[in-house]
């Protein structure tokens, strides 16, 4: 299990060589990717804010109950914060398994609950201005 | 007794700050600290419900009775990963 919150460029093939093992038959791997635009706006570029002893700890909290809850063989997650331009990679999930399904399964789910918890913001700066994005707060946040 | 406050993401823009230390008195709570402090920064009071907060890097409720040397996060609506829309 690898878990890292950096200001560094993320580097997919480092998190696949942590996960993977010989009995991986599956790697799946997600990348959250910087969009140049939103509601309509240009966006010139982002910028991510985070609690980073928190946001550590609860992306480490989000893997440990993914391993818990699927069969599979190892997780990494990496978030990047600070000033990302279009088409940097902010998020990177990787899931090792046996089999695929469940490689799919876990890292979608890895997704969702890191957005859920881990408090990290980003900002979006467009032409004319700028705003933090907020999620959806406390009803997102209810154990499930 | 001394709690330091971090601010992050809109709340360090309404404060100005990453964090302030405060003397409070024992056994105040979160909530309580949240509505104290939006006497000084009035639009931290914008915030009231959909904030949550956090003691020593864990979620608790507004309820939760502070203690000496706790480290509190006021934590606006979280937005990390891709584009959420």
């Amino acid at each position: 299990m690898l878990i890292s919150i950096t200001t560094d460029p993320l580097d997919p093939q480092h998190l696949i060589e942590h996960v993977r093992r010989d009995e991986s038959g599956a790697v799946a791997l997600f990348l959250g990717v910087v969009r140049n635009s939103s509601l309509g706006r240009r966006v010139l570029h982002l910028e991510y804010d985070a609690y980073p002893q928190m946001a550590e700890k609860k992306m480490r909290q989000v893997a440990e109950e993914i391993m818990s809850r699927w069969p599979i063989t190892d997780i990494a997650i990496a978030h990047r914060t600070g000033r990302l331009e279009i088409g940097e990679t902010s998020l990177l999930v990787v899931v090792s398994s046996p089999h695929r399904h469940e490689a799919f399964d876990a890292c979608q789910h890895a997704v969702n609950r890191i957005k859920e918890i881990a408090p990290i913001w980003k900002k979006e700066v467009w032409e004319g201005g700028e705003s933090w994005l907020e999620g959806e707060g406390k009803a997102a946040l209810q154990p499930e | 007794m001394k709690v330091r406050v971090k601010f992050f993401a809109a709340l360090h823009d309404i404060t100005g700050r990453r964090e302030l230390n405060l003397e409070v008195r024992e056994g105040l709570t979160v909530g309580e600290l949240h509505r104290d402090l939006s006497a000084r920064f009035p639009r931290l009071a914008d915030y009231s419900g959909s904030l949550m907060y956090s003691v020593n890097a864990e979620y608790v409720p507004a309820d939760y009775p502070l203690g000496d040397g706790d480290e509190v996060a006021f934590i606006p609506p979280v937005s990390g990963g891709a584009h959420a829309h």
